[in-house]
């Protein structure tokens, strides 16, 4: 199968600090490829490299097989779509929701006017809010179902490629969980491609089928993730997994089902 | 569950905002010397205040309505945020032989002597001792660990921990948990521990308190309590905890 996302010695210069350092990385279709690091390792940068918010100094992303240039399109810039850790970075908050999830549709024209409506009910449902939701304005909203209303717009425009930076990051426990829950629901129901950056190495074992490790700018480890989890292939990944703070028992009931 | 010989007793301890807005009720708990008890819960259950009320440092706007505090220790508070708590404009080792110097009575030559031990014991580079530096100079576990080095320059018998490795990577967060255990070992201080990470609380405490909206609303022996949870609230805190495999050895060296 194409690779629906291709990376190719990227590099990411802010002054003199290089911040990615000849990054290459392949995503195939329809996986999710978890990027685990430390902070400041570069992981935002490449994220938003991809989503071309920056521009690389050097190489470049492909998307199937259009390389993506310093000018976007219209059409390219709907097919990456980011969330991002907090979500009020994408909502307006003097926009109702319903102004927040048509604005996409009808710029992308993704369906006619006569359809929005009924689109923006479906796009909630999608993320488990109630379309009473459309009249309300985002403040009036907590942050897990802020983050949910954030997803909703991404998903809005029919992207082939979702990028979540650090998505639950801001979240209780308990409304992470619930927020993986429905990531994973929505990666099987809309076989998405997702670039899934966490610090969090829980988070990264709930959602990724691939994982890629990076530190200091550079990719150090990529794997598939069953192989990463037990067998690592570098000591940098084995540090980090071993200093994740384990339960003293062992937990039967955890993990996404 | 009352220590004998407590050092820290909470009696319905309740705060409330100016207004009247109760934040959190009836919160009892005590802590024998040495031991070490973490508070649990999500965010906005009340954790931080608590553990502010036993500084007497409750933030503006928010009284305590009830309930007696009762120690006879002193207690000092490392943070979440060490940067924030450190003064930007004054280098580290001066920030604490400061500390040293008004808290331990002793000589400006005598607090610059034993500031250098804590940074020792803190496991903080060598070169602070020749070059002073500013806390944005350093990165947030070291910030940390100058945090933890002021706190136990007060000589505290119990120190109060508001989540501090939340802010911080895992591998430093383990390095600090690790420095903190050492230390306890050594120094033999009591400890209430506020976290929101389970398994934190429960390598590092042997009781557990779970906070929600303001109250305890279940506590017990860390281990039990995870084994045999009570309370709905309680179960549903152990069932978000994301498992990861164990790690086979041997692998990535
Ligand atoms: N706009 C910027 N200007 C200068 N340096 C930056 C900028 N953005 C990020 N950096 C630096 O680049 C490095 C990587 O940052 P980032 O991609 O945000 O890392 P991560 O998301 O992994 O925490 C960090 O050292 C950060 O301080
Ligand atoms: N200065 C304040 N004024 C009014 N309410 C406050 C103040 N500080 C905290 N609160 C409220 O008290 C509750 C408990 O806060 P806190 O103890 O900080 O929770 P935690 O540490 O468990 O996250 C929260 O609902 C919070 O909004
Ligand atoms: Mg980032
Ligand atoms: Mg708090």
């Amino acid at each position: 199968m194409k690779t629906a996302l291709q990376i190719e010695d990227l590099t990411v210069k802010y002054g003199e600090f290089t911040a990615l350092d000849k990054v290459s990385l392949a995503i195939q279709p329809h996986t999710t490829l978890g990027l685990v690091g430390e902070s400041g390792s570069g992981k935002s940068t490449l994220a938003r490299v991809i989503a071309g918010l920056i521009a690389p100094s050097d190489g470049q992303v492909l998307l199937g097989s259009q390389v993506l240039g310093k000018k976007r399109s219209r059409e390219q810039h709907k097919d990456i779509q980011m969330i991002f850790q907090n979500p009020d970075s994408s909502l307006n908050p003097k926009h109702t929701i319903r102004q927040i999830l048509s604005e996409g549709l009808l710029f992308h024209k993704v369906v006619d006017r006569a359809g929005v409506e009924q689109r923006c009910k479906e796009l909630l449902d999608r993320v488990h809010l109630d379309e009473r939701a459309l009249g309300r304005y985002p403040h009036q909203f907590s942050g897990g179902q802020r983050q949910r209303i954030a997803i909703a717009r991404a998903l809005s425009v029919e992207p082939s490629v979702i990028i979540a930076d650090e998505p639950t990051s801001a979240l209780d426990v308990s409304v992470q969980r619930s927020m993986l829950e429905l990531f994973s629901t929505l990666k099987s129901e809309l076989n998405l491609t997702m670039l899934f950056i966490s610090h969090d190495l829980g988070v990264i074992h709930a959602i990724s089928d691939i994982v890629a490790v990076m530190k200091q700018g550079q990719l150090v480890e990529v794997n598939p993730k069953d192989q990463f989890f037990s067998r690592p292939e570098t000591s940098y990944s084995r540090e980090l997994l071993s200093a994740v703070p384990k339960m003293p028992i062992s937990i039967t009931t955890g993990g996404l089902s | 569950m009352m220590a004998t010989n407590p050092i820290l007793e909470i009696e319905n301890l309740s705060l409330a905002t100016s207004a009247g807005k109760s934040l959190v009720t009836n919160v009892n708990f005590s802590l024998g010397k040495g031991e070490s008890l973490g508070l649990v819960g999500e965010s906005g259950s009340g954790k931080s205040l608590t553990l502010r009320s036993i500084l007497g440092l409750l933030p503006r706007g928010v009284e305590q309505v009830g309930g007696a505090i009762r120690s006879d220790v002193r207690s000092a508070m490392i943070f979440q945020d060490p940067r924030g708590a450190l003064d930007p404009l004054c280098p580290v080792v001066r920030q604490l032989a400061e500390v040293v110097y008004y808290r331990q009575n002793v000589s400006r030559k005598a607090s610059r002597t034993i500031a250098l031990e804590l940074l020792e014991m803190l496991g903080l580079p060598d070169s602070l001792k020749q070059k002073d530096r500013y806390p944005s100079q350093l990165s947030g576990g070291q910030c940390q660990r100058i945090v933890i080095a002021m706190a136990l320059a007060c000589k505290p018998g119990i120190l109060l921990c508001d989540e501090p490795t939340t802010a911080l990577d895992v591998t430093v967060q383990k390095q600090i948990i690790d420095t903190i255990t050492r230390l306890q070992q050594e120094l033999g201080f009591a400890m209430v521990f506020v976290t929101h990470n389970l398994a934190i609380a429960s390598t590092m405490c042997s009781t557990l308190c779970v906070m929600k909206e303001g109250q305890i609303v279940e506590r017990g022996e860390s281990l039990s309590l995870l084994q045999n949870p009570q309370h709905s609230y309680t179960q549903m805190l152990i069932h978000s905890v994301l498992p990861l495999p164990e790690l086979e050895r041997g692998a990535g060296v």
